[in-house]
């Protein structure tokens, strides 16, 4: 059992890198929501040493409310969209050419920070990070509310990994678990609003 | 019964309330603005941490709540601030419905201040971050209506302030590292740094405004000019916070030095800009960005906070003008196309107006001369920004202009270009609404409560201009909550 929890960490970064990558390759909204729902497992598989593991699933549970709502608006507006499939893999060789090249920027970066923040293991600084700037990554390469919605919950999963270990307030742990529910919900309405009714002025 | 219960979860719970009533509009507006105007009257009027005889009633405000081991405070010395605050949440509500400002900014409105009076309650302030950055993302369906998508600067503006907040919590990390190691000039020049960085994304400093003058042009001003009066007050109090509790910080000059050089390339930018625009939403956006540099100036011109909250009324005032009038414009534009388009006024459709287009100069020409109320509170709330003489920002900035005239020549020299760029944007606006035809003639069209609105609006403004002395010793007495930033009077 001991060994299991001394290799979260590890698995923690492993999903991360897994999901992050399929945030940013993928195109179905489906699959984005199964990875983003896979990546706050891993948040909390990386905030499990810092934290109680109560504490670490509250950060698991308000990412899978937000994944699910989401999922929901973006559902309800049309079937089909976000599928935009594409004959020619430019865009997506295009992404995955990126997020190699900044994971390879934030491995090489990771001891250098690591100095400034001893609690932290360099694996979960190497999880916090490459969430932090794929999700960067994420926001530079969209305009559209849903992948925004998805770029800044992953650039805060980041966050918090690292914020994690310096903090262990259940308030703050409360209220970044209201931003993480408060973003996905305002990003279900950025969806949603074209499709609402409009107030005639 | 509590302090913070009183003006922080009986406007949010009002707030919550009203977003079901919301189909009422009008009563909304009225139950809104009567919410704000009692809660003020009760923090003119009931003792913190006395026995209050009501009648048979006998109760005790107490100033703290405890929140999951964190504590809600607000105290006797932060009263002006909640009197302020409520006062000009009621004023700006109460032209709400003639603004057209939609049918979420009053309900939204009254939630947004009860957590922004929270974010200045809460203890340790650093937890205020979370609540400001709560207040951002409450503030998304006010400023992008829906309707309609969400436009670029929504997204751009959602995009910057989030990134502000984990720098702001991770510099209350590394703070508490530097106030057991002062001397460690790494670790302290590492958390000015984050601090830097956290202020520059909430506030929009140059180069990282873009999102601004954006959503000036493609949302509803009165609704934005609401947003952008308090979110950069309530963020420049949670850094005046910084500067209040940490001496390091307080006594350092180059943290005056960033203050004022941010401030003056804010000024600069803003008013350059604002001078080439043809887009009134956008002159807007960069007069606030000018105000928000003046302020930033005002904290850093003389180590003294006086100036800077006295500033905010006649910045409340004018902005809160400029949008009623830009609305009324807004409002006229819409009835046009619909008008001119009755195909579109079919019960299922909606006439086709488009946002961004409303407050092009090509389409305001002449406005001025149906609307001649509308088309004077814009044009005297633009020169106010910019602190021209008899109108309320010009006590204001005369003081900042003479203080940095002797503390900083040049920088009182391109402070005062920016306000000159912003007085040539406020004249452009003049001169294309009253453009028109040899023959036509001036017509008041604005119906007789709008037309109420601006004109108490006008006069306030003059007044206030005229008379300083009414309204500023008030809002600069304000200053006493920062109990380490007291400095001698610098007001004229």
């Amino acid at each position: 059992m001991p060994i299991i929890i001394d290799l979260l960490p590890l698995i923690g970064t492993l999903l991360v890198i897994t999901t992050s990558f399929g945030l940013l390759i993928n195109r179905d909204w489906r699959w984005m929501i199964c990875l983003l729902g896979i990546q706050y497992i891993a948040v909390a598989m990386l905030t499990s040493p810092s934290w109680p593991l109560q504490m670490s699933i509250i950060k698991m549970i308000a990412g899978w409310m937000s994944s699910a709502v989401l999922g929901m608006a973006i559902a309800s507006v049309a079937p089909d969209r976000g599928r935009e499939d594409s004959f020619w893999p430019s865009g997506r060789l295009f992404r995955l050419l990126a997020a190699i090249m900044i994971t390879a920027a934030v491995l090489s970066a990771v001891p250098t920070i690591g100095d400034l923040i001893p609690d932290l293991s360099t694996t979960t600084l190497t999880g916090g990070m490459i969430l932090i700037s794929l999700g960067l990554l994420h926001l530079g390469l969209t305009a559209q509310p849903f992948r925004i919605s998805i770029g800044l919950l992953t650039l805060l999963a980041g966050f918090e990994i690292i914020y994690a270990s310096v903090e262990t307030s259940i308030l703050v742990a409360g209220l970044l678990a209201g931003v993480n529910i408060g973003l996905g919900l305002i990003g279900a309405y950025m969806i949603t609003a074209p499709e609402l009714e409009q107030e005639y002025e | 019964m509590s302090t913070p219960i009183l003006w922080i979860f009986v406007p949010a719970l009002m707030g919550l309330v009203l977003f079901f009533l919301r189909r009422w509009y009008r009563t909304t507006v009225l139950i809104g603005t009567l919410t704000s105007l009692v809660l003020a009257i009760g923090a003119i009027l009931i003792p913190i941490n006395e026995l209050v005889h009501l009648g048979p009633l006998t109760f005790k405000l107490s100033d703290t709540l405890v929140i999951f081991g964190r504590r809600l405070f607000l105290n006797s010395q932060d009263r002006p601030l909640v009197i302020l605050i409520y006062i000009l949440v009621g004023f700006w509500f109460s032209a709400a419905f003639e603004a057209r400002a939609g049918r979420m900014f009053v309900p939204i409105g009254l939630v947004l201040v009860a957590v922004w009076i929270a974010a200045l309650a809460v203890e340790p302030f650093l937890f205020a971050a979370l609540l400001l950055e709560l207040a951002i993302l409450l503030s998304i369906p006010m400023l992008s209506p829906p309707g309609r998508p969400p436009g670029r600067g929504v997204i751009r503006y959602l995009i910057f302030q989030t990134f502000g907040m984990p720098f702001i919590l991770l510099t209350g990390w590394l703070l508490a590292g530097v106030e057991s190691s002062p001397g460690d000039t790494a670790l302290v020049t590492r958390a000015t740094i984050l601090l830097g960085f956290g202020f520059i994304f909430w506030l929009g400093i140059f180069p990282f405004h873009s999102w601004l003058p954006m959503m000036t042009e493609e949302g509803h001003p009165y609704s934005i000019s609401f947003i952008f009066f308090f979110l950069p007050l309530m963020v420049l109090l949670f850094g005046l916070n910084f500067l209040n509790q940490y001496a390091w910080l307080r006594q350092s000059s180059s943290v005056y030095e960033a203050l004022r050089i941010g401030g003056v390339i804010m000024m600069l930018v803003g008013g350059a800009w604002a001078a080439l625009q043809s887009h009134l939403g956008r002159i807007l956006g960069f007069a606030i960005l000018t105000s928000t540099g003046a302020s930033l100036l005002a904290i850093s011109a003389v180590p003294t906070l006086e100036l800077f909250f006295a500033m905010q009324i006649p910045r409340a005032l004018a902005l809160a003008v400029w949008a009623l009038g830009l609305s009324v414009l807004r409002k006229t534009n819409w009835e046009v196309v619909a008008i001119h388009e009755p195909d579109t006024l079919a019960p299922t459709s909606i006439p086709k107006f488009v946002p961004e287009e409303a407050f092009l100069f090509k389409n305001i020409q002449g406005m001025g001369l149906r609307l001649p109320l509308a088309t004077a509170a814009i044009t005297l709330a633009t020169l106010s920004f910019a602190g021209y003489p008899l109108l309320a920002g010009f006590p204001i900035f005369q003081a900042l202009w003479r203080n940095l005239a002797t503390s900083a020549p040049f920088v009182a020299v391109l402070a005062l270009l920016g306000c000159t760029g912003l007085g040539i944007g406020g004249l452009r606006s003049l001169s294309i609404l009253v453009m028109g035809l040899k023959d036509s003639s001036w017509h008041i069209n604005e119906n007789w409560l709008t037309a109420t609105f601006l004109i108490i609006g006008i006069l306030l403004m003059i007044s206030i201009g005229l008379f300083p002395h009414w309204t500023l010793p008030y809002a600069a007495s304000i200053s006493n909550i920062f109990s380490q930033l007291k400095t001698p009077s610098i007001m004229p």
